[in-house]
């Protein structure tokens, strides 16, 4: 088996005339947490129901643990863990009842793997789970996730609901997941800041295009963010390679170039700034920048000068 | 020796950790031949993926500042430079560029902020000397 455990070579997918995930090409290695980012409708969970043959491709094709998606058999599934966005519960169940149910589908169930999930988010194995809270249903989808410890773990955005407490809470337990060597998380997320606690690389699908699938040390050296001023008016920008994003201020641009070299420092020199300045940015700033359209113009906070 | 990190910083988080060691070291706090903890350990109190410490650690050796010695552990070396050249020099830069900036706020003339470097630097000379 290659050292790959999710491989896509032009994965495509179209709803009706929409784009939902344009030629992706992505090889995940074994035992890395991943980090797939983009903005919500971008085509995070459509690329994972294909790579989990829960949704036939358009054109191209992924494999999942060396086997085709489409024709994953039961054996492949159950070395795979999947956490949905929904957090789907049946509601009439209790705790106990979940374990029991989920326990008899699957070969493998380690139940102090469950307690310890359900004890650290202070669940009661009688509670029913329509009275959870959205994010102790996450907790205990987590743990229900967790308990017939696949080897590929993948989660659609686990963070979503979840208090500042339980985020620390599924951090460390993905952590833990990854502390055996063959293990794998892919997991999408909104929390940038969880992010570079966890990732070991981070992807980024923006409009249905992969941008970024880099490890996450290289993605931050790679983007660079420079501060020009102009007292008078700001010039008409030339065509920058590897240009990520422009924000406009008052009489700043701020420009974030990924994989800059010395002709990018020639031509913002050529722009006639009355100071230029390279600073680092943050991680989440970065990503953000990556997400937002190119030419995003300012912020919203103009809006309070219009009222 | 106390660890903190933040994310969402300019700072990469393996840097926080290699600044915070380096400075644990020049402040006395770790002192040389003392052990440091495991990666592991460390990853798990500031709660983070491993290979970021490792990346910490790695560099640290690279630069001299602690060795590892295979299957003990990481252990702080005697330090000639704590930090390298470009290292000093950023940071002295860091520090510099918040002096001027209050110098000019203070309307200081040039002259006036070489006078009082000079005395600090003088004073630091006279101190270590006894």
């Amino acid at each position: 088996m290659s050292q790959y455990v999710i491989e896509t070579e032009g994965l495509t997918r179209y709803f009706g005339n929409k784009l939902a995930v344009d030629q992706l090409n992505l090889k995940i290695p074994k035992g890395e947490i991943f980090a797939f980012l983009g903005r919500n409708g971008s085509g995070k969970t459509t690329t994972i129901r294909m790579m989990l043959g829960l949704l036939k491709p358009s054109r191209g094709k992924s494999s999942i643990l060396g086997c085709n998606s489409q024709k994953l058999t039961k054996e492949y599934r159950n070395r795979i863990g999947y956490m949905t966005e929904d957090h789907f519960v049946y509601r009439w169940m209790s705790i106990a009842e979940c374990a029991k149910y989920q326990k008899a589908g699957v070969p493998n169930w380690n139940h102090h793997v469950f307690q310890t999930v359900i004890d650290h988010f202070n669940l009661s194995s009688k509670t029913k789970t329509k009275h959870l809270s959205r994010g102790e249903r996450a907790g205990l989808c987590l743990a229900l996730t967790l308990a017939p410890e696949p080897e590929l773990l993948i989660l659609d955005d686990p963070a979503l609901g979840l208090d500042p407490v339980a985020r620390m809470s599924l951090i460390e337990a993905m952590l833990a997941v990854t502390r055996k060597n063959d293990r794998t998380i892919l997991f999408s997320s909104h929390l940038i800041n969880d992010v570079e606690r966890v990732a070991d690389r981070v992807a980024i699908l923006d409009r249905s295009v992969l941008r970024v699938n880099s490890p996450m040390e290289e993605f931050r050296n790679q983007v660079k963010c420079w501060s020009l001023e102009f007292p008078m008016n700001f010039p008409d920008l030339p065509d920058i390679p590897g240009l990520v994003h422009v924000h406009q201020f008052e009489n700043r641009l701020e420009i974030t170039v990924a994989n800059p070299d010395e002709k990018t420092e020639i031509i913002l020199n050529s722009l006639g700034a009355s100071s230029m300045e390279p600073h680092e940015i943050s991680l989440e700033h970065s990503v953000i920048n990556y997400m937002s359209s190119r030419d995003r113009t300012g912020s919203l906070l103009k809006l309070a000068a219009m009222a | 020796m106390e660890l903190s990190i933040i994310t969402g910083s300019q700072v990469p988080i393996y840097r926080q950790i290699k600044d915070q060691i380096c400075q644990a070291i020049a402040n006395r706090t770790l002192k040389e031949g003392e052990k440091l903890p495991s990666i592991r350990s460390l990853a798990d109190q500031l709660v983070l993926n491993h290979n970021t410490v490792a990346k910490a650690y790695h560099e640290l050796v690279k630069d001299g500042v602690i060795e590892s010695r295979h299957g003990r552990g990481a252990f702080v070396l005697q330090q000639r430079k704590v930090f390298n050249k470009a290292e000093r020099s950023r940071r002295l830069k860091q520090v510099l560029d918040l002096l001027i900036s209050e110098a000019i706020l203070l309307n200081c003339t040039p002259e006036e902020v070489r006078e009082e470097v000079e005395k600090s630097l003088e004073q630091l000379h006279s101190n270590s000397g006894k």
